[in-house]
Order: structure tokens, then C-alpha cells, then sequence
């Protein structure tokens, strides 16, 4: 079994946290993962993505052909619809339906969303309100990760909610509990 | 113990030198490489680890530990190199005494680089052996290997990486450290002393290893080749470095198609000649440039069918990908969806609230009051200075040439000249053009934008913080022509009217607008609130 899913969002936004929280309970379940990131001048408020393999079988490539990815996952709608010449047929959108405007030629809004809601598998959730709502700010990732959960079906929601208490166990227990909170928030609205 | 752990290939390659027993790492920032450095200097605090003003100074640091009998690692983006070249080249007629490891990170498609050139020339050119691990498990188990080669030949040897390793992830199998090697400096002055004669002689030596490294790679088992099959294949490949997972993950088994793996140089011309008399042609799978294909092309000879790079069955430029590898085995493209209508680029830009910002309005502001001005660039954060809202530089070369550029524009008669350059890359290279246009009286205006950082790398020391002004002073810069300001918008009229001040002022002045990172900043109060 496998699952090739594309991280995507804008340099800052997180999804290296997504990524470490993923890789996290892979290596607790003995897969076999890679991982290519973005580090440098992107960073910078550019378009940022992280190719994510998971295998129980050997990975090759770093990165994921076109075309076979199973699941995008989006902090940002028009950086999920950059990717999806790398999903396959049955593959899975999970994204922000917020956009992030810093560029002054951002698409119109409209029929970005009209393109993105014509693939045949999405999920989408204003995350940031979602977390803001539910006083979680800082933890809008998370609640991707949480809608995202049940399609990565290689590990389990519960394999990631443990994972995310690994991860955050550093910066305390409060820390923990919020970003579970997150995780479930999103894990709940796609059910 | 046995230990599994999720590396990135430069913490893989950082841990595999920790635990091969180096004593020293010396490096100056560069995408893709930095990771390397910031890995020991958080995990290893027995091995010396602070950044290095440039890489020449890095690389003649590590030659001077290897010299008296410790294990060194010194690291580097590719263009790195070229900063590095003398002392690079000159340390293969030295020869060493304890083992040395180069690691050039280099960066086919430009991601975070001016250009793409491949540093196993480099490796080629200075007759040394050449290491290009395919994935991070290979990167950490080469280290050891790498030194043990280098102590046998008494040759520093060169590691070559490219971004998708660098700045990839895997799970890496670790074991047990060896201790640092103790000091034994070197005896024998002649090997070290490159005067004429004792360089020939040396020369000569390099020269005579040539079959010892050739026999090394032949039976490295870096090399490999799958097994034979029956029959001729119609094709075979010859995988190098990276491009080994990308031909694997195109299934060449099933395509009855046989590879070579490459991951060290010299070529192995066995091999090489065993694995094209099974096939009718060679697909030379290779990160960077076509070294190994023009290679193979002259070792086969010009009637074998050779594909590659130079041949279009792969992109002239750019790196390799799962895809156009695919496309170059003849695998077909299974993709349902094309790229989407509602997608526009999202290039990186200065952070908000970053002094680069100030500075670039206080410079347009000004340069707009004269019809020949320009703007030379350099190398960092600020060279974001170039796209939209600012659009305000003209040039950006490599590191230092903001100085040395406009310094030789305003001597053919462009005015104002203007330079821009950070506080890490003008003690990186900018202090010697400075002294130049000192020396030569040049009418130029020069702008420090000292953030107190190396930024566009994330944040590591900046060689010459709270040493400007008096290196400054010290070149000999009148002291009535360095100014210092605090880039911000309310200082805005105090900025221009300064930066008027020295372009109307007929000689060398430097400009210092001062205040830090916004990312080193925000960093600094989220460790305070913990």
C-alpha cells in the first residue's frame, strides 16, 4: 500500500507542521516515508509545497510523478488547484476554501472556486474561521490536517491525533490539547 | 545501538560526518547546503562548528585540521565553489594528512541560485575522487567511507548533492560514533609547500593515484550493476547520483532494461563497456550537467547510441524528475488532469515590515531624481528588491559584485553609482571592492543593509555584526562619509536627504541603515515568551 499526497500552501502558513506530524506516525508505524520540502527564497510569502511518500513497500523517488498523487492537501484554494496535474483519478482535494491574497493579480474568486469545486473529490472548510471561532488561531494547519485525516487511510485519525501529542510535547500540554481540539474539529466537519 | 531515524540528506550527511569523527565543520550559508552546519552546531557540540566569513576561508580552514591529522568537513552551495576554487584545486597538489570531505550542494533548477553549473567538474578538474549519493541512507553511510578513501589516498574528497536530496526526508539507519582522530600534524614540508618544484612533484603524484582512484571506483560498491539477462536489451542506463531513484521508481526491471548505478567517480569504464556490450543503446540519467554522457560518448566511441541531455531524450536544463525520466524509458503519462485555468505565479517578496523596504523606497525615492542613476545589486534577501512594488535594481550577479560593478561602472561614467549589499555578503566578499573604490577615489555611494543576519538562509550569524563602521574607518573611508540610519518610514525624509547627501559627495561613501530581521525578531520574542 501507498499514499503520495501533496502538501501545498503559502511560505509560512504551516504545512511543514502538517508534514512533521504526518512523518511523525509513519516512523511510529514503521512505513517508509519521503519527504521533500522547500527551504530558501520561497519561504518568503512564495508557493510552497512538500511531495509526502508513504509506503509500506521501498520509495524511490523524492518526488511524485504527474498524475499520481492520491491526495492534495491545501492551506490555500489556488495553490491546492496548482497541483492537480499531479493528482490521479481517484485522488482527493482537502484544502482551505480561504484565499490568500498577496500577489495583485490573485484570480477572481469566483470562478476559482468554481474550477476547484468541479474536480469530482473535494473537501473544503474556511479553517481559519473555523480555528478563530473556536478561539485555536494558531492551529488553522491542524484542522486541515484533522478534514484531511480520513483520507489517508495508511495511518489512522488516531494514529495522527497521537502523533500530534508527540509533536507539540514540547510546548506543553495546553499546547497539545489545543491542536488535538483542531485535529478533531476538522476530523469532525468532513464526516 | 541500531537506530532509525528521519533525516534530511544534509542531516543525514551531517550526522554520517559526526559520527565518522570529525573534529571541525566549516561552512558559509547557502541553500541547499545550510542544514548541514546548523545540524552539528545543534547536535554535536564536541565538533567545531561556528560559519566561516566565506567558503575560501572555510575550505582553507578544513585543509589547515587535515593537515594536522584531524578528520574535516567543509560545505557549500555549488557557486560556493568557485569562491572556493583556489584553495579547492591547490588542496589535490597538497594532498592531505587527515581525511577531508568537500560537500558541494548543488541545485539544479535554479530554486533558490543564479545558476546550475555541476560541481563534479570541479571534482573532474582537480583529478580527485567524486562521491553522489541517491538517497539519504547513502549520504549518511558514505561519510565514513568517504573519509577512510581520503586517508587512503591522502586525497580530500569531493561529495556532491543536489536540492532534492539536501532538502528530502527518509528514514536513515545510524550507528555507533567513532571517536576524533588525535592531533598528528603533518611532517613532510615538501608535500605542502607548493613552490614550483615541490608542486611539480606533487603534480606528479596526483597524477600517478589516477589508476589507484579508477580501480577504487571499479570496485566500490557504490557501483553496481543489475545482473545480466539474456540476450541484448535495447536499451540500458546509466543512473548517476539522484537519477538512480528516478529511473527505479520507472520500473526499469519490468522494462527488461538493465541499469548501472553511479555514485562515485572516476568513471567505472568496465562497467561501463560490460553494461553497453548488453545493450544496443545507453540513456545516461544524470543531475546537472552532461558530464557522464560526454564521458561515455568518447569512451564508446561515436557509432554507440548514446541518449541524454545532450542528445534532447532528456531536458537540456533543469533537473531530473520521476517524469521526464519516465518519458526518456519511454513510459507514458497517465494524467486525467491538466493544469488549471485559475492559477497565476506566487513569487517570494520582502516580509513585511523588513528594512530592506525602507531602503528600497528611500533609493527610489532619490534615484528617480536622476536620469542616469543605478542600482547594483547583490546576492541575499534584498535582491527581492528587484520584482514588483520596488523594481529598484539593476543588476545581481554573485556575491560582492554590488561594490566591484558599480565601482567599475562609475569609472566608465554611469552617475550615481549605487551599490546594494547586506552585512554577510560584504564581509563575505564585499571588503576587498570596498577597498578598491577606496583606493582608486571611486565616485560611488555604497548601501550596507545591515539586518544583523544572514536572512535569506534563515537567520545565522552575520560574520561582521557591530563591525562595520570600523572596517569601514579601517579601509580608509573618510569618516565624514559613513552614515548610519534606522531604516524605517517615519525616518524616511532623514534617509533621503542623506542618501542625496553622499551621491552628491564626489568619492567612495557608505550608507548603513540598520535594524534587524523581522524573522530573526519574531524568532527572538516567541523564545522570550516560552
Amino acid at each position: 500500500m501507498k499514499k503520495d499526497i501533496i502538501l501545498a500552501g503559502v511560505g509560512g502558513q504551516g504545512i511543514l507542521t502538517i508534514a512533521t506530524i504526518i512523518g511523525d506516525a509513519a516512523t511510529t508505524a514503521g512505513l517508509n516515508l519521503k519527504q521533500a520540502e522547500v527551504h530558501g527564497m520561497s519561504q518568503r510569502g512564495g508557493d510552497v509545497q512538500s511531495n509526502l511518500r508513504l509506503s509500506t513497500e521501498t520509495i524511490h523517488s523524492d518526488l511524485i510523478k504527474q498524475g499520481a498523487a492520491d491526495l492534495i492537501i491545501s492551506m490555500e484554494p489556488m495553490e491546492a488547484l496548482r497541483y492537480i496535474p499531479y493528482l490521479n483519478k481517484e485522488g482527493w482535494v482537502v484544502t482551505s476554501s480561504h484565499p490568500f491574497k498577496n500577489i495583485p493579480n490573485y484570480p477572481e474568486e469566483e470562478s476559482l472556486m468554481k474550477e476547484l469545486n468541479s474536480l469530482p473529490q473535494v473537501a473544503s472548510l474556511p479553517i481559519e474561521d473555523v480555528a478563530k471561532e473556536n478561539s485555536l488561531p494558531k492551529s488553522a494547519n491542524v484542522v486541515l490536517l484533522g478534514m484531511a485525516a480520513k483520507y489517508i487511510e495508511i495511518l489512522t485519525p488516531e494514529q495522527l491525533r497521537e502523533s500530534i501529542a508527540r509533536v507539540f510535547a514540547p510546548k506543553g500540554e495546553k499546547i497539545v490539547e489545543a491542536n488535538q481540539q483542531a485535529f478533531d474539529l476538522g476530523l469532525n466537519a468532513v464526516k | 545501538m541500531i537506530q532509525r531515524k528521519l533525516l534530511l540528506g544534509d542531516e543525514a550527511i551531517a550526522l554520517g560526518a559526526v559520527h565518522a569523527g570529525i573534529s571541525g565543520v566549516y561552512a558559509y550559508p547557502g541553500t541547499p547546503s545550510t542544514e548541514i552546519t546548523e545540524y552539528i552546531q545543534g547536535h554535536a557540540p564536541q565538533v567545531r562548528s561556528r560559519w566561516c566569513t566565506n567558503e575560501k576561508t572555510a575550505m582553507e580552514a578544513a585543509l589547515g585540521m587535515a593537515y594536522a591529522g584531524k578528520r574535516a568537513l567543509v560545505c557549500m552551495k555549488h557557486v560556493g565553489m568557485n569562491v572556493a576554487a583556489d584553495a579547492f584545486v591547490n588542496s589535490a597538489i597538497t594532498g592531505v594528512n587527515g581525511g577531508l570531505v568537500v560537500l558541494a550542494a548543488d541545485d539544479p533548477s535554479m530554486h533558490s541560485s543564479q545558476n546550475e553549473q555541476d560541481s563534479r567538474f570541479y571534482g573532474k578538474f582537480a583529478m580527485i575522487p567524486i562521491l553522489e549519493p541517491s538517497n539519504q541512507q547513502e549520504a549518511y553511510d558514505m561519510m565514513p567511507y568517504a573519509y577512510e578513501l581520503s586517508e587512503a589516498l591522502k586525497l580530500p574528497v569531493l561529495m556532491r548533492i543536489v536540492t532534492r536530496l539536501a532538502h528530502s526526508r527518509a528514514g536513515v539507519v545510524v550507528r555507533e560514533p567513532m571517536a576524533q582522530r588525535s592531533l598528528s600534524p603533518e611532517t613532510d614540508r615538501t608535500h605542502w609547500v607548493l613552490l614550483p618544484a615541490n608542486a611539480r612533484r606533487q603534480y606528479a603524484s596526483l597524477v600517478g593515484k589516477q589508476g589507484e582512484l579508477l580501480a577504487s571506483s571499479e570496485a566500490s560498491t557504490y557501483n553496481r550493476k543489475s545482473p545480466s539477462a539474456e540476450g541484448k536489451a535495447k536499451l540500458g542506463v546509466i543512473a548517476c547520483g539522484i537519477g538512480y531513484n528516478y529511473v527505479m521508481e520507472n520500473n526499469p526491471q519490468q522494462l527488461g532494461i538493465p541499469v548501472l548505478k553511479v555514485s562515485q567517480y572516476p568513471l567505472p569504464e568496465a562497467a561501463i563497456k560490460a553494461l553497453a556490450e548488453e545493450c544496443e543503446s545507453l540513456l545516461i540519467a544524470e543531475d546537472g550537467q552532461p558530464l557522464v554522457e560526454e564521458q561515455v560518448k568518447s569512451l564508446l566511441g561515436a557509432d554507440y547510441h548514446i541518449k541524454g541531455r545532450l542528445t534532447g531524450d532528456l531536458p537540456r536544463m533543469g533537473e531530473l524528475t520521476p517524469d521526464n525520466v519516465g518519458a526518456a524509458l519511454g513510459v507514458g503519462l497517465e494524467q486525467p488532469y491538466t493544469a488549471a485555468q485559475n492559477v497565476t505565479p506566487r513569487p517570494p517578496a520582502l516580509c513585511q515590515g523588513c528594512g530592506h523596504r525602507d531602503v528600497y523606497d528611500a533609493l527610489n525615492k532619490v534615484a528617480a531624481e536622476y536620469e542616469g542613476a543605478r542600482i547594483f545589486g547583490d546576492i541575499g534577501c534584498y535582491t527581492l528588491g528587484a520584482l514588483p512594488p520596488f523594481r529598484a535594481i539593476d543588476s545581481c550577479v554573485d556575491m560582492g559584485a554590488s561594490i566591484t560593478m558599480a565601482k567599475g561602472a562609475a569609472d566608465a561614467g554611469v552617475f550615481p553609482s549605487i551599490a546594494v549589499i547586506g552585512d554577510s555578503t560584504f564581509t563575505h566578499s564585499g571588503m576587498t571592492g570596498l577597498l578598491d573604490a577606496i583606493n582608486d577615489n571611486a565616485n560611488i555611494t555604497v548601501i550596507i543593509s545591515d539586518n544583523l543576519t544572514t536572512a535569506m538562509t534563515g537567520g545565522q550569524d552575520s560574520a561582521g555584526t557591530n563591525k562595520f563602521e570600523a572596517i569601514c574607518l579601517g579601509l580608509g573611508l573618510d569618516p565624514a562619509h559613513v552614515r548610519v540610519v534606522v531604516p524605517l518610514p517615519k525616518n524616511m525624509e532623514e534617509i533621503t536627504r542623506i542618501i542625496r547627501e553622499e551621491i552628491e559627495y564626489n568619492g567612495v561613501s557608505v550608507i548603513i541603515p540598520r535594524r534587524e530581521c523581522m524573522q530573526t525578531l519574531q524568532r527572538k520574542l516567541r523564545n522570550k515568551k516560552k
